[in-house]
């Protein structure tokens, strides 16, 4: 390998050097800027979560989860509409499918940033106008609406059984509701989590791995302690429990601020406990943005 | 059995980010021992709790995911395992020491700290003793079939996930039929073997006797290794989507 310097001495003439013009046209029309190269990011981001504009093979798995996430709504809608009974409980469904919501968030945040990582296309995008902010934002929102996706269609899906069972409409809008908004929020906590875990680790493999590893520990301490605390008649250390995992965090907000019902052995105590939760998933959402932020400040791996 | 394959999986089983995550999950099993002791004192319907419900059902199967699927999933993925397959090596003998490297981080990172745990849960007590063995045997399971897997496919980490939490768990507590074809519960009727009479008053219970399960694992076992070993043959390197 030669120095710059080697380069200097093996060519005396170096200030002779001429540019040529090689007669190449120049670009003198508008330039996009921020903004558009940010919007494409994020458009591009949140479909290949789902496969869409890249090959079939990357769109298998996502499908395959997005079709199992609904199933279980399909049929409990079709029950509703035959049998005219019992409304479907839209705000414990994402409680109830928390596994298939984690394995996709696992899935999908690896795909989404370790691979810009791993073949150091990161680098080619921050050398465009781009600032690191614009790069996280895309990701973050680009995530969060992908996992939204994945979220609100099995309760519209419930939410469609409900109106064609012709339950009264009055009863099933403010519960739809509130799940929606559990979901908005859901989805913004774990896009964050996730990316955080994702950005870590230029393998996809390891980065599956390890969101899957962080969510699923935080639900299962969750449930244990949640339950013996439960058990040992300790009301409030196991209302307080809900704050280990997201997926119950969300819960706690839904149901003590929100008024919704919970499927959960103990609840937040009262409208301060659900602020706290509140708080809490806020603090999630802010602080893994930062940290996705303090993590693009180097590119290095 | 090759000691320097064995050398090289176990340098990049434990030498990258992956050992954090290694360390961290036994240790949340701890920590959360200690936690469910402070709660509610010696007990041993919370100790079966905790170590069915969580080391058994989540801590084993992400600890065999991890390494598992570690132990050779980044060689495909990046290419570089052709090195290995191009030396004289048997292809049998390659996965067989994948398998064996899987099994004994699985045994280190996951039957190790069941067995702490229970006896933090319990003190001294056949308890502990006898989860750590499903534990044992339960890792050993899955670091085959889990190694398997990421030889079959790219998506060795997510399917491996679908098969561990939501056959196992979710598939498993609605159709009685899908617990016998679980790994989990081969591993309980060991455990259940161990605790011997005292099983029934401590609700451990698994859906298959203990010949069945033994024999189901140690098909597992030597199927995946051997499964692993064939497919190693005609290995086919396909690019990252």
């Amino acid at each position: 390998m030669s120095t710059p310097a080697d380069y200097g001495r093996a060519r005396p003439g170096r200030n002779q050097g001429v540019i040529h013009d090689l007669g190449y046209r120049h670009y003198d029309g508008p330039r996009l800027g921020r903004a558009v190269i940010t919007r494409a990011l994020f458009v591009e981001s949140a479909k290949g979560a789902y496969g869409l504009g890249r090959s079939a093979r990357s769109k298998v798995m996502p499908m395959i989860l997005l079709a199992a996430m609904c199933l279980p709504a399909i049929i409990i809608a079709i029950v509703t509409v035959v049998t005219k009974a019992d409304a479907p409980s839209y705000t414990a469904y994402l409680l109830n499918t928390e596994l298939l919501v984690m394995v996709y968030v696992a899935g999908q945040a690896p795909a989404s940033v370790s691979r810009d990582l791993r073949f150091r296309v990161i680098s080619l995008y921050f050398s465009r106008p781009i600032r690191r902010i614009d790069y996280v934002a895309a990701k973050y929102a680009a995530m969060a609406v992908a996992l939204l996706v994945f979220m609100v269609l099995p309760l519209t899906i419930l939410f469609a059984g409900a109106l064609l069972a012709k339950l009264p409409i009055g009863d099933q809008v403010p519960n739809y509701l509130r799940s929606l908004a559990g979901a908005v929020l859901l989805a913004l906590v774990l896009a964050g989590i996730g990316l955080v875990i994702a950005a870590l680790t230029p393998r996809r493999g390891l980065g599956v791995a390890a969101v899957i590893a962080v969510l699923a520990m935080l639900a299962g301490v969750q449930a244990a302690v949640q339950a013996i605390a439960d058990d040992q008649g300790r009301d409030t250390f196991a209302g307080y429990a809900g704050l280990i995992s997201p997926f119950t965090i969300v819960d706690g907000v839904q149901s003590a601020l929100l008024g919704a019902d919970t499927v959960l052995p103990a609840q937040p105590p009262g409208i301060a406990g659900g602020l706290v939760f509140l708080l809490a998933a806020l603090l999630i959402v802010a602080g893994t943005f930062g940290a996705l932020l303090m993590r693009y400040r180097k590119v290095s791996i | 059995m090759n000691a320097t394959v064995a050398q090289l999986t176990a340098r990049s089983l434990l030498g990258g980010r992956r050992v954090i995550l290694l360390i961290t999950l036994p240790g949340v099993l701890v920590l959360l021992a200690i936690i469910a002791r402070g709660l509610a004192g010696q007990d041993n319907d919370v100790a079966v709790g905790v170590l069915s419900g969580f080391a058994l059902a989540t801590l084993v199967p992400l600890l065999g995911l991890i390494a598992g699927t570690g132990a050779i999933g980044p060689e495909i993925d990046d290419g570089s395992i052709i090195y290995l397959l191009s030396k004289p090596l048997s292809r049998f003998s390659i996965a067989t020491t994948k398998v064996v490297v899987a099994v004994a981080v699985i045994s280190v990172f996951a039957a190790v700290p069941t067995l702490l745990a229970g006896l933090i849960l319990t003190g001294a007590s056949n308890l502990a003793v006898a989860f750590a063995l499903g534990a044992l045997v339960a890792g050993a399971a899955y670091g085959a079939l889990f190694v398997l897997l990421a030889v079959m496919t790219r998506h060795a980490v997510v399917i491996g996930l679908l098969y561990a939490l939501i056959w196992e768990t979710l598939v498993g507590s609605y159709v009685p039929g899908a617990r016998a074809l679980s790994i989990r519960q081969w591993a309980l009727a060991v455990t259940e073997k161990a605790l011997g009479r005292r099983a029934g008053d401590l609700n451990v219970e698994s859906a298959v006797s203990l010949g069945v399960g033994i024999a189901f694992l140690l098909i597992v076992i030597v199927g995946c290794t051997w499964f692993a070993g064939s497919r190693l043959r005609s290995l086919r390197l396909t690019s990252d989507e």
